[in-house]
């Protein structure tokens, strides 16, 4: 297929022992790095921004613009790599940290110049236990390579790497979360403002928070130089993604494809169809806290961030989950908020309470004693918690129950007694 | 429980990461690899964690209550942790779910008789492309079927495990390539 050429960021998964610091070097392994620190600092962040990369983690955030937020004076500084990968349907980042470890790293280190950082620390959610231990290797193998510590290459800046290991809790990559939770606490997400670690992260410090794939693209922008970058993929939407396909397709997997590449043709052409031949019936196009769409709302709709959003939904870490028409809505919203009530932190009631409310009301249809007055109790209970939390679980679990609801109220309808 | 010296030797490796002022960052992962060595976290447990990271005890009880992965309860030798997220639920998952309850004749949160095996039923595991999915212990396993299941299950009750899907296969437009 013509399209293995747009492999940018995976192009190396696939090659034996990767994962080592001698091999990945042979395939150009912290050149990137050496270009960066010829450069000045603010010149890679213009770089950057000018690439068009957004956050691959889920909101979409410019990731130049995250960067140029740090202050100007205020160190020490430093940045958190979000390896917490956890929301459903995305299964990305693993392979980045699995498969080309050395790319994280070095995407890391050149943030981490770009910004003026002294120190990294990569987030690493506790079921990833394969990951974690490749990573540790790569760490200490980069630092024995000179890449990390102190005076890097006889520069005169010094940066170290650390993993740190998490324990259980989707809420802890939100990015406040996750910087509590890194400070010895639970991880309950901070009041806003201030709105960026990048002002106050870290024991109070200027903190860059970026996503495992995010910071792997930045060597691929310095190699190919940000108007390609930005060429690949479509207006405002630099590059290519890692789209983690899963549910009915045939071939469901990891696809590196360009930034706007049209839906259907993700799951047909890429993804080989429906299984069993069975029908499209909905799509879940950004994890499971997006919008769910109908096969309909599916036709013509390129996957990057803006076209998803004015379809009413968003493309979040791109983990499009495809559902055909053996499955029943009423079954997936049991699926989708027990998910929320078991993650949720506990912080906010409206999200505490809510959710486990939708549960119970979920399961009502199912068990065959829903009403018609709880369809719409759900959709009031989701209602009074989307924008009233802390932070966007709430409308992490409001926005998908909600939709569900609207576009498929029959068949909660058809299970009422 | 009494501490070992190798979770000593590993708490100093860890809370080195973190800046001296700053040690009870290290709790977390200090926690975690207490249970990796232990097998879970008791009374003793968290007030030597609290000592050690000079985190208050109210504090280290927050966080072990907090955070899923953490247990205040010895599991079996073998603690199973099969997602029932989305993705898994739809290709398959559920079937399994069964087998496995029938297999082993518990019900999820439940420990075999002879001590082998605890079940319990856990969100994404990040295996999406993947699914269903399972850890065992620290082991991932992918595309599970009942009858790679069957041979994963007996593999451990024999003393042969089947190795884990170590690194995760490549599907999708990357696969083939070499």
């Amino acid at each position: 297929m013509s399209t293995k050429q747009a492999l940018l960021l995976s192009r190396n998964f696939a090659k034996t022992k990767q994962a080592k610091i001698d091999v990945a070097m042979k395939h150009g392994a912290y050149s990137m790095l050496k270009k960066a620190m010829s450069m000045k600092p603010d010149e890679v962040t213009a770089i950057v921004k000018e690439s068009g990369l957004r956050g691959h983690g889920g909101a979409g955030f410019s990731a130049g613009t995250k960067w140029g937020f740090i202050p100007k004076d205020k160190f020490p500084r430093y940045v958190c790599v979000n390896a917490d990968e956890s929301e459903p349907g995305t299964c990305k980042d693993r392979l980045i940290l699995e498969r080309d470890p050395h790319l994280l790293l070095e995407g890391a280190l050149i943030c981490a110049w770009a910004v003026r950082a002294e120190r990294i620390y990569i987030y690493i959610r506790g079921e990833y236990f394969y990951p974690a231990k490749v990573m540790q290797q790569a760490v200490d193998d980069a630092m024995k390579a000179g890449f990390i510590g102190e005076n890097i290459k006889n520069s005169g800046w010094s940066c170290s790497v650390h993993l740190h290991t998490g324990a259980g809790a989707y809420i802890c990559g939100e990015e406040t979360g996750l910087i509590e939770s890194m400070e010895g606490k639970k991880g309950f997400p901070r009041l806003k403002p201030p709105f960026f670690p990048a002002a106050v992260g870290l024991w109070g410090q200027p903190t860059i928070v970026n996503n495992v794939e995010t910071l792997a693209f930045v060597p691929r922008i310095l190699e190919i130089g940000p108007d390609k970058f930005a060429a690949l993929g479509t207006p405002r939407n630099g590059g290519t993604a890692l789209y983690s396909l899963s549910g009915h397709v045939k071939k469901p997997g990891v696809y590196e494809l360009p930034m706007g590449t049209k839906m259907k043709e993700l799951i047909y052409e890429y993804g080989g169809g429906i299984r069993n031949g069975n029908k499209l019936k909905a799509v879940i196009p950004g994890g499971s806290s997006s919008h769910i769409l109908t096969a309909e709302e599916c036709e013509d709709l390129p996957l990057d961030f803006e076209s998803v959003a004015a379809r009413g939904s968003m493309l979040g870490s791109a983990a499009v989950i495809v559902i055909d028409d053996t499955v029943s809505i009423p079954q997936l919203m049991i699926w989708l908020t027990r998910f929320y009530a078991h993650e949720s932190c506990g912080q906010c009631t409206p999200c505490r309470e809510g959710t486990d409310w939708l549960v119970r009301l979920a399961h009502r249809f199912a068990d065959g004693w829903g009403t018609r007055k709880d369809i719409d109790d759900m959709f009031e209970l989701a209602d009074s918690i989307d924008g009233k939390t802390i932070c966007a679980l709430g409308q992490a679990v409001a926005w998908p129950t909600k939709s569900y609801l609207q576009k498929y109220r029959h068949e909660f309808e058809a299970l009422v007694k | 429980m009494q501490i070992p010296d190798s979770l000593k030797t590993k708490a100093e490796e860890i809370i080195f990461r973190y800046p001296e002022e700053h040690r009870v960052s290290a709790l977390v992962p200090v926690l975690f690899e207490a249970q990796r060595q232990l097998g879970w976290i008791d009374n003793d447990v968290e007030k030597w964690a609290a000592e050690f990271t000079g985190a208050s005890s109210t504090k280290v009880r927050e966080v072990t209550t907090f955070y899923s992965m953490l247990r205040r309860q010895p599991v079996g030798k073998y603690l199973i942790q099969f997602c029932q997220n989305i993705s898994c639920s739809l290709t398959g998952g559920l079937e399994l779910q069964q087998h496995v309850q029938q297999k082993l004749g518990i019900g999820p949160g439940e420990t075999t008789e002879d001590g082998l095996f605890t079940l319990k039923y856990v969100e994404c595991l990040g295996g999406c492309s993947w699914a269903p999915m399972m850890l065992v212990n620290e082991n991932q396993y992918f595309q599970l079927t009942i009858e790679k299941l069957d041979r994963i299950l007996d593999g451990f009750k024999s003393g042969n495990p089947v190795p884990p899907d170590e690194p995760t296969p490549l599907l999708g437009n990357i696969a083939g390539e070499s």
